[in-house]
């Protein structure tokens, strides 16, 4: 265990109430299966070794097949587990529901009446993480930073594939979804700086898809707010129709202000001008549908991928007709940094391009902006 | 119309001379050492003039046992195929950290954890599970061959042409990068317009086809064709669970192959049914794939848990203990399979009723399967183990396999699943539960039945050097996964940049390497066999004290399998006829009326290749010209009333003094 205790098991040292519970329900869900595991694996070992053939003082008795008692007993042994582990599980799972607002702040405090939930809108990427924050109207690229004992409300939701939310030390992931929103509430109940990232696998730029999270105490928090404010640009339109290019291994960035209303318009998938809301779509399905010319040109205006082709870029890990680019491997795809030297004709020559470090982000450290895997 | 005509287009579809990958050394190398063996093979056929019996016993045949044995050999090869794609994560992952790329890019690392997850269950576990199946079944309930020998044959081939499809796209073309269940909207054409999607859903079309039919052929086979006195609560476990695993292949492959269909119209006809556009839903295909997903898991370890009940009470010379109730766990578990699919994905964002309701029941699940384990643990009870090599797997077997269930267990706890989820912990899961479950299961079947099919025992030496070097390569393998679980380390990572997580990587990738020696072991282990034939023959047919009817024949079985049908008393049926002191009549042989041999199910599974490659390529003339030719013939074949013939008395009686003979000399 000492050996383990080197390493940073962030799954068993959480920051964040929800994340203490569910790790809590690991250890009490294991230790009630190794209550009937470790007596199996003895047990196992032991009658192999007992009963060997070349042991003639054991009993040997081929026709014994069946006992009643014996039969019972491994019926309702673990019957009687799953029963407690079902017990568990139903509260658990009732209680830690990531849609279910919290009621306390840690095991030993209550919520406080009167707190206002921070509200953050988490939105997946190719291959990045936008984080909107509708109370201060400021938006950030890779980096999530919240108030120590203030619950955290996070809608969650994804531009074009689906992803993973997951912050090992604040809370479980929930997938995000293009055009659904899943909710997710945690709180952190001390300062931290570690990492989240997409633990759902989303295209090439994945495996470089994580961001930072910090929990920091109020003061720090507002001070981190006013420092997007003082050095962010606006994220508008055009900005984010930017932002939402493929990219991999982007850098922290931040944003004073952010489109009216541009969570609503990525969640219905809507955000490039003239293309109709799902919510549209949805109202028209329910009044009986559109057919004729209008239909025809609302066809249009439910093209939500295809924007890769039309646009001449090359969609993720494109390959094919669609992008007038060959179907085989060595093709770099767009948003990726050339890695050279890896039999890539594309890239042979090619050096790595430095990423440039965007206005408002952080130093870039050595050319490796993003956050670090997880540290305590 | 035809203004813009592009010959090129028409003839060869999207198929350029650039998409053969001859820029990738990995590739080139490994087309270089697949042409290699491919024509040291084919020039040791033509040399020792093996087309001929190739053709005539093998290919053609519609025997199930050399149909069997043709499933495994292709499964051990797809084996080695996968388990490449296997070392080579191991190694990108081992080696790629901080500024260190690896030797894997991202597009080339995709395509292999995809294609490893793709092979090693269809293409592995799948076609060992059927070669066992198929072998064992009808001879341990005293049958000739199996219901339908013909789609039998067909069924062995369109399994093995959709594999082909899967090594085809190394070298032309691409494979998937979508991961092995090609999740939408990434496998959409929008987001993966390449050939790999394409690949995958016809590779999975055209096996799919070959496992539903024959999941259909041995519940046929296993309902129809018992011998008399065969009762259903005396049938070996073994065929208990085999007709377990095809009543869940037959509910759920057509499930796949729906899905897979809504796939392709969502990529070939611009359908929306899992892409964003026009408002499709990916959560749609989440749930359809894991309702085959699911009870695909069963379907798997089912047959294993068979192998194991067979091995166990066979080497600790002993009836297994509590029959009856290894009969309703498996039953149970058939039921239960198709009760917990959103098990896989707590994490969509079900309320918390639907998700207690899936984790409760995936842990009812472990009641019957531990009761199986206790089964087996008292089975060996006052027995006499004999540890050979096939006993030494289930011991094995029941230490891993405890462990993988009890993480099991725990990821169906909702909660817990959302810090485990899509993390190395789950990676460890399966692995612990398929490896120690399901391969081991197989290769102690594989060892158990090897003297039957070939009438001589394996190396004994080799078998238990593969066996220390498969167990132990497995723990030092897949524990530091489970560590790296609980660091938050999630799966289908190319590249890390915290170097202090690469100790944990190297591990694993040293345990792979002794995974590779336990299988460098194993193909060793059959070449000594083979040169050592002769000391390691067993004339009786039973070596090991067998218990159920395939032991009572000759090894290997003659084409007949039984001159005359066994009548059963008891469970454990040969054990009975032993114990009774059974003789073996000598006279009185009569002909013996079977199928006849027939090529038209290695030609409708050539055509299906053929159009599934145009499929996957746009070459609209060349599929449409081999479903035409599939379909015509499939008519043909139906006009072919040459199917049977009778073996003569006196074939029937030379055999049978030949075993009298070998009786005698044992």
């Amino acid at each position: 265990m000492s050996l383990l205790g080197g390493c940073n098991l962030v799954v068993m040292h959480p920051a964040g109430f929800v994340a203490e519970q569910q790790r809590n329900l690991v250890l009490a869900s294991t230790g009630l299966m190794l209550l009937i595991i470790v007596p199996v694996i003895v047990c196992t070992l032991f009658f192999a070794w007992h009963f060997r053939a070349t042991n003639e003082k054991a009993i040997y008795d081929p026709e014994w097949h069946h006992s009643t008692q014996l039969e019972v007993l491994i019926w309702t042994a673990p019957l009687l587990i799953i029963i407690a582990l079902g017990a568990l599980t139903w509260i658990g799972t009732h209680t830690l529901d990531p849609f279910r607002p919290l009621t306390r702040l840690d095991a030993k405090r209550p919520l406080p009446a009167g707190v206002e939930p921070l509200q953050v809108e988490a939105i997946a990427m190719d291959w990045k993480w936008l984080f909107l924050y509708p109370q201060y109207g400021i938006a950030t690229v890779n980096d999530l930073a919240v108030p120590v004992d203030r619950p955290v409300t996070f809608k969650i939701t994804a531009t074009d594939v689906m992803n993973t939310f997951y912050v090992p030390t604040l809370a479980g992931m929930i997938y995000a979804m293009p055009g659904m929103e899943t909710k997710l509430h945690a709180v952190v109940n001390r300062s931290t700086d570690s990492e989240g990232r997409s633990a759902h696998y989303s295209g090439a730029g994945f495996s470089n898809m994580f961001f930072k999270f910090r929990g920091v105490a109020d003061k720090d928090f507002d001070a981190w707010v006013a420092k997007a404010k003082a050095e962010g640009s606006d994220l508008n339109q055009d900005a984010y129709l930017k932002l939402s290019e493929p990219t991999e291994s982007e850098p922290a960035r931040y944003f004073k202000s952010y489109a009216q209303g541009l969570y609503d318009k990525i969640i219905g998938l809507c955000t490039r001008p003239g293309q109709m809301c799902v919510s549209e779509m949805m109202a028209i399905d329910a009044r009986g549908g559109q057919g004729g010319a209008e239909g025809e040109e609302n066809y249009k205006r439910l093209q939500y991928d295809n924007h890769f082709a039309r646009e001449g870029h090359e969609a993720p890990g494109a390959t094919g007709p669609a992008s007038g680019t060959g179907p085989h491997g060595q093709t770099q795809p767009e948003g990726m940094k050339p890695r050279p030297d890896m039999g890539n004709p594309d890239s042979r020559g090619a050096r790595p391009e430095q990423a440039q470090p965007q206005p408002g982000s952080e130093t870039p450290n050595g050319g490796q902006v993003a956050p670090k895997q997880i540290n305590e | 119309m035809f203004d813009n005509v592009n010959l090129q287009q028409l003839i060869f579809g999207r198929f350029t001379i650039d998409e053969i990958p001859y820029h990738e050394p990995i590739l080139v190398g490994t087309f270089v050492g697949v042409a290699v063996v491919g024509l040291a093979v084919l020039a040791t056929i033509t040399y020792f003039r093996f087309w001929g019996p190739l053709w005539r016993d093998w290919v053609t045949s519609i025997d199930h046992k050399k149909i069997g044995i043709m499933y495994c050999i292709f499964a051990l090869i797809m084996l080695l195929r996968g388990f490449a794609d296997a070392l080579m994560m191991r190694t990108q992952q081992a080696i790629a950290f901080g500024d260190q790329q690896g030797f894997l890019p991202p597009h080339h690392y995709d395509q292999i954890f995809t294609a490893h997850g793709m092979i090693m269950i269809f293409f592995v576990a799948m076609p060992f599970v059927t070669g066992l199946m198929n072998f064992a079944v009808p001879l341990q309930i005293g049958a000739r061959d199996v219901a339908f020998p013909f789609l039998n044959n067909f069924s062995f081939w369109m399994t093995v042409s959709g594999g082909m499809l899967v090594m085809v796209s190394l070298f032309v073309g691409e494979f998937s990068r979508a991961t092995w269940l090609a999740y939408p909207p990434l496998s959409g054409a929008a987001m993966s317009p390449g050939v790999g999607v394409d690949y995958y859903i016809w590779a999975l079309q055209i096996a799919g086809i070959g496992t539903t039919l024959s999941g259909i052929n041995l519940i046929a086979t296993i309902v129809k064709m018992r011998a008399p006195g065969l009762s259903m609560m005396k049938l070996p476990i073994f065929v208990w669970s085999s007709l377990c695993t095809n009543i869940l292949i037959v509910a759920a492959f057509p499930i796949l192959t729906a899905v897979l269909v809504l796939l392709s119209l969502d990529r070939y006809l611009g359908m929306h049914f899992f892409t964003n556009d026009l408002g499709g839903n990916s959560m749609l295909y989440f749930n359809l794939i894991w309702i085959w997903g699911h009870p695909e898991v069963y379907i798997l370890i089912l047959p294993a848990f068979g192998v194991f009940s067979e091995v166990t009470s066979t080497f600790c010379g002993k009836r297994l203990f509590g029959y009856t109730s290894m009969v309703y766990a498996l039953v149970v578990i058939t039921i239960l399979a198709y009760l917990v699919w959103l098990h896989h994905f707590f994490t969509m964002g079900s309320g918390a009723d639907v998700n207690s309701f899936f984790g409760i029941t995936t842990m009812i699940i472990s009641i019957p399967t531990g009761a199986k384990i206790f089964n087996w643990m008292f089975t060996m009870y006052r027995g006499r183990i004999r540890f050979e090599v096939p006993m030494m797997w289930v011991v094995a077997f029941i230490v891993t396999f405890v462990i993988g269930g009890m993480t099991g267990v725990l990821l169906a706890v909702p909660p817990a699943d959302f810090v485990l989820h899509n993390s190395l912990f789950l990676i460890a899961h399966f692995h612990n539960v398929i490896i120690g479950g399901v391969l081991f299961g197989m290769f102690a079947g594989v060892t158990f039945w090897f003297p039957k099919a070939f009438g001589f025992k394996l190396d004994e030496f080799w078998g238990k050097m593969a066996l220390y070097l498969w167990v132990s390569g497995f723990y030092l393998a897949f524990m530091p996964l489970y560590v790296l679980g609980l660091m938050g380390v999630t799966r289908r990572m190319q590249h890390f940049d915290d170097p202090s997580l690469q100790p944990w990587f190297i591990a694993a990738a040293l345990g792979a390497l002794l995974i590779a020696g336990g299988i460098g072991s194993q193909i060793i282990m059959f070449v000594v066999s083979i040169r050592r034939r002769e000391e390691l023959r067993d004339l009786t047919g039973d070596p090991w004290g067998g218990r159920t009817l395939e032991w009572s024949t000759s090894s290997p079985p003659p084409d007949y399998n039984f001159a005359f049908t066994p009548v059963v008393h008891d469970s454990d049926a040969w054990w009975d006829m032993k114990a009774r002191g059974f003789s073996r009549p000598m006279t009185g042989y009569k002909p013996i009326h079977m199928p006849k041999n027939t090529a038209t199910g290695a030609i409708l599974a050539a055509l299906s290749f053929i159009l599934g490659f145009a499929m996957v390529w746009y070459i609209w003339w060349l599929a449409a010209l081999s479903f035409v030719a599939i379909i015509g013939t499939a008519i043909f074949h139906t006009f072919n009333y040459d199917r049977e013939y009778y073996i003569p008395a006196e074939t029937v009686s030379r055999e049978e003094a030949k075993r009298t003979r070998e009786l005698e000399l044992a």
